[in-house]
């Protein structure tokens, strides 16, 4: 089982819209794959018309009262489950300091038993930073960060790898990519160039910003689902393929 | 949509009330938006095919497989009895012939029914062909949260040996609710509106039931057992003939797979009915008229003589693994010219019995003794007042076992290989008369007497075997050298060697058996056993009505 995770301490830069796709496209593939919405808002569960709610809330799932299991909801697309967002995520970060020992493992330990029924969990993290983000950073094999192109997008990167680069033992591997580019911006376009080609762990196919892809919230489903050929659909391709991949050299 | 569960239903279109689909639809509105779905995963053409041995071992297992036909390949699913998936392998290539479990290529169903089949080949029982449909349920926020599956035009065939053709029938179209993770009550509504509909009810039987049903046929229609329909009290000649029909009914249900070279169990069966058919003539054709069980008596010793050379050959080929595993001195590769060898007499020998099996006398032998069984048989009345079946089953069983008991006494550890192995044709008279008439005996009585004739049995079979086998090893040696040089080849020293090593090892087993003897026959035949006879001979049952 492989957990990917989206993340970016800033809200609105296309965490929701990458995780679903990906997903889905990863679900597509054959793979049994699990989305869990972690953020209160609830936009992934939104998408996939999903009630975000879940029995007993947050705190029956970090105390284990109530399995990951119990709490799953099939979508409309095969070989793809959601894991729903309960308004009580909120206040998780509360119910993981509480946990036990070893509060930034507990996601991590939560997820252990799915193995044997998925191949991909992907995490749709709160924007956020906070020990909900940093569980979600222990538990991950592949972190994937959106990034709008701007100068401060990119020192934001550099601390999170920084951050990650500072864990003992087991590491994430940082993919970060662009997400909402403006083709019209000078600024976005040098920046997606010239950073795809000097740094690592950037990948090079940037997610346009792209109307098709607010669609999403009145299609309620992935833009890879109700438009497969469209641009949008195919960039999210594009970076799926890229992202199975091992890291560049 | 194979299972018979809760969510599971039949449309009856034989009752008058017309399904129709439609109907169906209707009544899932009042509480979905049902939406067709078309492309979706399981949806369009299906062909399947389900697969047993001839004796259906894995439906007596509790077992069915399923061969789903793909574009290319297919996807073969075990299942238990009420249809949950066990487990699954996808396959390319499936034979068309018969195949056996050891031809699949590795994977999780051929890993769990190996075993269980080997040495018999699946064979298709039922072929169906139908048309799917999905339509999903949605709440009212557009969500799926239920399927509907639809499968119609489910035409059902028994397949014929030459595939074409077969019997067909036509089942009635099958519905089911299929749920969607972690909205169970949404597909409970869903049923039960389903089981609201007239003309629609609840499946009671499987897909693979139904259709045999439909075909006429019946899951384990095959047994290689004797089972015949007897009474204590019924004439003594019309239980015989009853037996006797019972047997040639299992020679005749073997012919057509011993011809096909199927697997190698049909002549197994074919000849252990043919045995039993001159033990029964010997040991129970008093009853019969006397031209008759002389007449047949020849016949049949003829038609178990022309199966011998085959199944020999059949059980050293069957056994040659394990024969080779044994091997401490030489290397398995050794052998490998004596399994070419052997392969290449089995095919020269197989075109005798084939020929044997089409030509006039084995068709006369057949047609002419059902003839003269089925006119026994059905001679009724007080004409025939003769010793009734019970009667007959305890002073045939009685005296079979006084010769056992008396022949087992006599040996020593000096008596020479072929008292033991006039013993074990005793023996097996006995076990034979104990299996005809068993449907008269106390089952609990029976079943002591004959755990305990088992095992001597098997410890006569393996002293007999290892016996018979180190003779065959030194025939089979003189054999080859002689092809070989005629062949112009060299002999094959290193085969000869390893040939000697088995031998070894087989006179080795063969003391073994020989030491285990004593014990198994005085636990058989000492006071013990005695009494257990005397017990199962005294309390018959009425039989089978």
């Amino acid at each position: 089982m492989k957990i990917f995770a989206t993340y970016n301490i800033k809200g609105g830069v296309g965490k929701t819209t990458a995780a679903v796709n990906l997903a889905y496209l990863s679900a597509a593939d054959g793979c049994r794959t699990l989305l869990w919405d972690l953020d209160p808002q609830g936009a992934a569960s939104f998408l996939f018309r999903i009630k975000p709610r879940v029995k007993g809330g947050g705190k029956a799932l970090i105390r284990g009262t109530k399995t990951l299991d119990d709490a799953i909801k099939g979508t409309d697309f095969d070989h793809l489950d959601l894991l729903p967002a309960d308004f009580t995520y909120r206040n998780m970060d509360l119910l993981l300091g509480g946990a036990d020992k070893k509060p930034t493992r507990k996601l991590g330990q939560l997820l252990k038993p799915m193995a044997a029924e998925y191949d991909h969990v992907f995490l749709d993290c709160p924007p956020s930073i906070s020990l909900v983000s940093e569980n979600v950073m222990h538990a991950a094999d592949v972190l994937l960060v959106p990034l709008i192109p701007t100068t401060l997008s990119v020192r934001t990167l550099d601390q999170l790898t920084e951050f990650v680069a500072g864990f003992n033992g087991r590491r994430p591997r940082v993919w970060a990519f662009f997400s909402m580019v403006d083709r019209r911006k000078t600024l976005h376009q040098e920046i997606t160039r010239d950073l795809a080609t000097e740094r690592a762990g950037v990948a090079a196919t940037p997610i346009p910003a792209l109307s098709m892809i607010e669609r999403m919230s009145v299609e309620r489903a992935p833009v890879t689902a109700f438009a497969p050929r469209s641009v949008a659909a195919r960039a999210y391709r594009a970076l799926w393929a890229e992202v199975q991949q091992d890291p560049k050299p | 949509m194979t299972t018979g569960g809760l969510r599971d239903f039949v449309a009856d279109t034989a009752e008058g009330e017309d399904f129709s689909l439609a109907a169906v639809r209707s009544e899932l509105s009042t509480e979905f938006t049902v939406r067709q779905e078309p492309g979706a995963a399981g949806s369009g053409m299906h062909r399947r095919t389900w697969l047993d041995t001839f004796d259906w071992r894995l439906y007596k297992a509790g077992l069915t497989l399923q061969f789903e036909q793909a574009r290319r390949g297919g996807l073969l699913v075990l299942s238990k009895a009420d249809g949950t998936p066990q487990v699954e392998q996808p396959v390319t290539r499936w034979p068309r012939r018969p195949g056996l479990a050891e031809d699949l290529p590795p994977g999780p169903v051929r890993d769990r029914i190996l075993v269980l089949t080997s040495p018999r080949a699946l064979l298709p029982i039922v072929k169906a062909a139908s048309t799917v449909s999905v339509n999903r349920l949605l709440n009212a926020d557009g969500k799926t949260v239920a399927r509907l599956v639809v499968e119609e035009h489910v035409t059902v065939t028994a397949p014929t040996p030459n595939s074409a053709g077969g019997t067909t029938a036509e089942l009635p179209p099958r519905l089911a609710v299929a749920e969607v993770r972690g909205y169970p009550s949404q597909a409970r509504k869903a049923a039960g509106l389903l089981a609201s509909v007239p003309g629609v009810s609840h499946a009671s039987q499987s897909v693979f039931i139904a259709a045999l049903t439909a075909l006429g046929r019946h899951p384990a229609d095959y047994t290689s057992g004797v089972e015949a329909e007897i009474t204590a009290t019924m004439p003594a000649s019309v239980a015989v003939a009853r037996l006797l029909l019972r047997l040639l009914d299992t020679v005749e249900l073997n012919v057509d797979g011993v011809l096909r070279d199927i697997d190698t169990e049909f002549l197994h069966d074919l000849r252990v009915a043919v045995r039993r058919t001159r033990s029964a003539i010997k040991l129970l054709g008093a009853v019969l008229p006397a031209d008759l069980a002389e007449h047949f008596k020849a016949e049949f010793k003829w038609l178990g003589d022309v199966t011998t050379p085959v199944r020999d050959l059949d059980v050293h080929l069957l056994g040659f693994d394990a024969l080779t595993e044994q091997l401490v001195a030489a290397s398995p590769d050794d052998l490998e010219p004596l399994r070419a060898f052997l392969v290449r007499r089995r095919a020269r020998e197989f075109r005798r019995l084939a020929a044997a099996l089409r030509g006039p006398r084995f068709r006369a032998i057949t047609d002419d003794w059902r003839k003269a069984l089925l006119e026994i048989r059905d001679v009724d009345g007080p004409r025939r007042r003769r010793p009734t079946a019970a009667v007959l089953a305890r002073a045939a069983t009685g005296k079979a076992f006084r010769r056992v008991a008396a022949q087992g006494d006599a040996i020593t550890s000096d008596s020479p290989p072929e008292s033991l192995h006039d013993l074990r044709k005793r023996a097996k008279e006995l076990r034979y008369l104990l299996e005809f008439f068993a449907p008269l005996y106390d089952q609990v009585a029976y079943r002591k007497v004959l755990s305990d004739l088992k095992q001597l049995q098997d410890c006569l079979g393996e002293f007999q075997d290892s016996e018979v086998q180190r003779h065959e090893i030194r025939d089979l040696a003189d054999a080859m050298l002689t092809d070989s040089m005629l062949a112009g080849r060299a002999a094959p020293a290193a085969t000869l060697l390893a040939m000697g090593e088995i031998a070894a090892k087989l006179a080795l087993s063969q003391a073994e058996a020989r030491a285990e003897f004593v014990a198994r026959f005085a636990r058989f035949a000492g006071p013990a056993g005695r009494e257990r006879v005397r017990v199962l001979l005294a309390n018959e049952t009425q039989g089978r009505p």
